[in-house]
């Protein structure tokens, strides 16, 4: 039984990951990019490691694949911001359809 | 219609993947598994090639990071080798902080500001 829900959620966090990395190919931007792929895929890899939790259950293996959520959860959106900001300073255009950019607003104010 | 054409082209590329993977050939389940990843892996090293600024090739590095989680996550179940979990560990970590110095990099910063 724990095998099966462990195989669905591993299925789940793979959709994910494709699903991320499609974005990363196919949207326009840079900054659409990094929206798409970051969520997505961090996403995705918890749920690869929440099977392996499911698969080993309280063995000292699954409790460090929680420990490996843990970490994802709290590094990567701060990975991503830094990026983000890296690339708004260092002079990336933004898409040409794009509407408004208020960290511009706010820097030249 | 050059972009009608490169969504039809990235969705054969896809199907013929998980045909091959799924139907073509009989192996494992998890191994199937292992070779979907593999192809999203496929996907970062091309926008890694063909990305026109810097920032781009910085995203591509820590989405390959954070798959290589997942990717030792998978080895694990499928091999039953225990330690491959604390590589996954050990690599989240170091992928963070290389993320964070690319992003210093691109600022135009030195390191130790």
């Amino acid at each position: 039984m724990n095998e099966i829900i462990g195989f669905v959620f591993v299925i789940i966090g793979l959709i994910f990951d494709v699903l991320g990395c499609i974005g990363l190919l196919r949207l326009p931007d840079v900054y659409s990019r990094l929206q798409a792929t970051t969520k997505s895929v961090t996403l995705g890899t918890c749920g690869i490691m929440f099977g392996v939790f499911m698969f080993k259950g309280f063995t000292p293996t699954g409790i460090k694949a929680l420990l490996c959520i843990i970490f994802l959860l709290l590094t990567s959106p701060v990975a991503a911001h830094a990026l983000a900001r890296g690339a708004h300073r260092s002079g990336t255009k933004l898409y040409e359809k794009s509407v408004c950019d208020k960290y511009k607003e706010e820097e030249n104010a | 219609m050059k972009k009608i054409f490169s969504w039809l082209l990235i969705l054969v590329i896809v199907c013929t993947v998980i045909w091959l993977v799924f139907w073509k050939f009989k192996m494992p389940l998890l191994q199937q598994l292992t070779l979907i990843l593999l192809m999203a892996f496929a996907m970062c090293l091309h926008r890694i090639f063909i990305g026109p600024t810097p920032a781009d090739r910085a995203i591509s590095v820590d989405i390959i990071g954070i798959l290589v989680v997942g990717f030792c996550g998978l080895m694990g179940i499928f091999t039953g080798i225990n330690w491959y979990i604390d590589i996954a560990i050990a690599w989240a970590l170091q992928s963070f902080i290389g993320t964070l110095a690319l992003a210093k990099y691109l600022e135009g910063r030195n390191f130790d500001e």
